[in-house]
């Protein structure tokens, strides 16, 4: 039987096993609206393309399938580059459907047409422009085989609404062809052997862990390595999680606004298993700084990644749950007694710390947060100080519980983010903590929240200030500060309350406490403002040019 | 130091673009850049001359590599290899200067292609040095116009550099 293109293209999307999509619709992307009455596919409409880019985003972080959006031509289309970027950045599987003018009509300059596929080119894994209505059953084949298989990534696909209109035979492609496609996934025996070989011999051997771990739900065997070489992990921001928050190995985060105990471990190891990570400059710092003495074991899936940014002495390239599983039986258990002695000890001389005197301290509020929450509840950050509080002091036990902007570090993700991820997973809390500026870039999407009643917890980290920008204000240009102070006084507690939400604000510790419990355990969506010290800086902090074990403190 | 690539495209609309945008974009510098279709109508084969360090050249072939229309890039610079330019040049040319300019166009073995009241076009294959040396010659007649195709590649012999031998594996071995 002949259907639509758009037809079709909801089929494929039922064959992908896609449950929900986000979007927002427009002229060019109408039949493929009209082709989603009749589907069980569950559309939900957000306030903002930006917000359906990171709804979908969210989405697949927490359930590891491919997220799905859809927008129509023009603005649609440029209003979804912040979420394609972000998920580029960070190698989330994402596949994106934009309207588009007539094919007739391209080139034109036609009413509400840009280009959208050269416009994200450099920040989609692949891009398609269908041309031709019968390839279009092979095109959403291939491109939820790019965006989820190797380095995940988003796919674009740009569908002129006359092609959309055309009707065709339809059937769904079992497999396709991509000739330069061809990820490797396994690693290279001898390298693994030799990966062996040189864990075995180290005697203050640490992992830094990735995104890539989580991508490749390698929990499991980053735990089992780390506990049969007795070698302490450290995070980067998008690997938190995957290794618990409460094992005694655990070093917490790196980098810039790292531990200085992950970060001085790292200076002092002379072996680095760098398992799913590329070695950022927000991780790496001054290079010649970087684990001067180690030798660096670095397992990736992308060879790109290899030698990029920092030069590796045994290079792997495969998925990292199969890389594991091949060198961990060449492993023997080892205690390492010294090292893990000397690494406790530096956990002792260096801890975290803040000061709790005078205003509430936004440090305390994470404590309490990550106190009083479930194991399995998600938490979702915005960009910012509140960020890298959350990343310092918040525990995670499970890989997909932490959820967050690492590469791009766009402002205003958090809050689409929580919608996707509370739809992709209704049984898990899902708390987000965002400041008073990320919020107000993405707010409309409380109206989404609301529509679709998902009970979200969101703590606003009010300094009434973009507090990040301020520190950076503080320490590289005197204190001279401007444009970071959001000077109107907003309400967010009457706002959520607008959107039918609970709304508190708390200003001391007790208020705090007394209301937390409460919040947590609701079945309703609630917003609590927290009024925090407008001066708190977020500390270890590595200044621009250091080695990352010369820290701020 | 400057690098020969043989990189094997799909024939998709888009792929030079892709190409050229991940050059500008990682900041690498293209030198030249040729491309045509090869025996199968389906696959292009672009040449490209690229100007950079060992690892920086590393990074473009990797790089390369992830764009999903590449099928393969080899770095042919350490093989052996034929490859071969073609320029055409309008020079000046007053009737008292011609019988030199035909000597030169001998000597390089170059053809006359176009001959007009005040000019002539001569065109010229070879290797980039001899394109250099005709370029130079041609210079005190006057040059009104220059055009080159850019450099394209073969590996001498038997091998090939289109035919996909498993690169990815081998490349981190
Ligand atoms: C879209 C976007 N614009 C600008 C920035 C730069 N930036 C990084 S952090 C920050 C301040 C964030 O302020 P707020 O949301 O209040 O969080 P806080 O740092 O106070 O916790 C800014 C402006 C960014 N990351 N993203």
């Amino acid at each position: 039987m002949d259907i639509t293109v758009a037809e079709a293209l909801v089929r494929c999307l039922e064959q992908e096993n896609v449950e929900i999509v986000f979007g927002y619709p427009g002229g060019t992307i109408l039949p493929v609206y009209d082709a989603l009455n009749d589907t069980t596919i569950r559309h939900i409409l957000v306030r903002h393309e930006q917000g359906a880019a990171h709804a979908a985003d969210g989405y697949a972080r927490v359930t590891g399938k491919v997220g799905v959006c859809l927008a129509t031509s023009g603005p649609g289309a440029t209003n979804l580059v912040t979420g394609i970027a972000n998920a580029y950045m960070d190698s989330i599987p994402m596949v994106i459907i934009t309207g588009q003018v007539p094919t007739s009509q391209v080139g034109t300059d036609a009413f509400q047409e840009v280009d959208i596929t050269g416009i994200t080119l450099p920040i989609t894994k692949h891009n398609y422009l269908v041309k031709d209505p019968a390839m279009l059953p092979a095109i959403i084949k291939k491109a939820f085989l790019i965006a989820s298989t190797g380095r995940p990534g988003p796919v674009l696909i740009d569908l002129p609404k006359d092609i959309a209109q055309t009707r065709i035979k339809f059937k769904y492609p079992k497999k396709v062809e991509l000739a330069g496609y061809k990820p490797t996934y396994k690693g290279h025996p001898s390298m693994v052997q030799q990966a062996g070989r040189i864990i075995m011999d180290s005697q203050r051997p640490v992992i830094y862990a990735g995104g890539g771990v989580r991508l490749s739900n390698a929990a499991p065997e980053l735990l089992q390595l780390a506990e049969t070489i007795s070698a302490p992990v450290t995070h980067t921001l998008m690997g938190l999680g995957s290794f618990p928050g409460d094992h005694p190995l655990f070093l917490g985060m790196l980098g810039l606004h790292g531990t200085r105990y992950a970060n001085q471990a790292v200076t002092e190891c002379d072996c680095l298993i760098a398992v799913g990570a590329r070695f950022d400059d927000r991780v790496v710092s001054k290079v010649s700084g970087f684990a001067p003495s180690a030798k660096i074991v670095h397992i990736d899936i992308d060879p790109a990644e290899i030698g990029k940014n920092v030069r590796s002495n045994l290079p792997i390239v495969g998925d990292v749950k199969n890389v594991l599983g091949a060198i961990l039986p060449l492993l023997k258990k080892k205690d390492n007694a010294a090292w893990v002695a000397r690494v406790q000890q530096l956990k002792k001389d260096y801890p975290l710390h803040y000061r709790r005197e005078g205003i509430m301290k936004p440090q305390f509020v994470i404590e309490k947060l990550n106190e009083f929450k479930d194991d399995n509840a998600i938490v979702v950050t915005d960009v910012g100080q509140h960020q890298m509080w959350t990343a310092l002091y918040m525990r995670f036990k499970e890989p997909r519980s932490f959820l967050s902007s690492g590469g791009l570090g766009a402002m205003g993700f958090c809050l689409p983010a929580a919608i996707g991820a509370k739809l992709g997973a209704p049984e898990r809390n899902v708390i987000v903590v965002v400041g008073d500026g990320g919020l107000q870039m993405t707010m409309q999407e409380l109206g989404t929240a609301a529509e679709q009643k998902l009970p979200l917890k969101i703590f606003v980290l009010n300094n009434q200030r973009l507090g990040m920008v301020r520190q950076l204000q503080e320490y590289y240009c005197d204190k001279r500060y401007i444009g970071v102070d959001l000077q109107f006084d907003l309400d967010f507690a009457a706002l959520g309350r607008l959107y039918g939400m609970e709304g508190y604000t708390v200003e001391t510790e007790e208020q705090l406490l007394e209301i937390l419990p409460r919040v947590l355990n609701s079945k309703e969506p609630v917003i609590v403002n927290c009024i925090i010290d407008r001066e708190e800086n977020v500390l270890p902090m590595v200044l621009n040019g250091s080695p990352i074990n010369e820290a701020i403190d | 130091m400057r690098h020969t690539l043989t990189v094997m495209v799909e024939n998709n609309p888009g792929v030079l673009a892709r190409v050229a945008g991940l050059f500008s974009r990682r900041g690498f510098n293209i030198d030249s850049l040729a491309v045509g279709r090869t025996e199968n109508p389906l696959v292009s084969r672009m040449t490209i001359v690229v100007e950079g360090d060992d690892t920086t050249v590393e990074q473009v072939n990797k790089q390369l590599h992830k764009l999903v229309d590449v099928i393969k890039v080899s770095d042919i610079t350490k093989d052996a290899y034929v490859d071969r330019e073609l320029v055409m040049i309008k020079v000046y040319a007053e009737p008292s200067a011609r019988a030199e300019i035909m000597q030169l166009v001998d000597i390089f073995r170059a053809r006359i292609v176009d001959v007009g009241p005040k000019t002539l076009t001569v065109e010229v294959t070879g290797n980039e040095g001899k394109i250099d040396a005709f370029e130079l010659s041609l210079r005190t007649f006057g040059i009104k116009e220059l055009v080159r195709t850019g450099k394209i590649a073969m590996l001498r012999g038997f091998k090939t550099s289109s035919k996909n031998n498993n690169h990815k594996e081998e490349e981190v071995s």
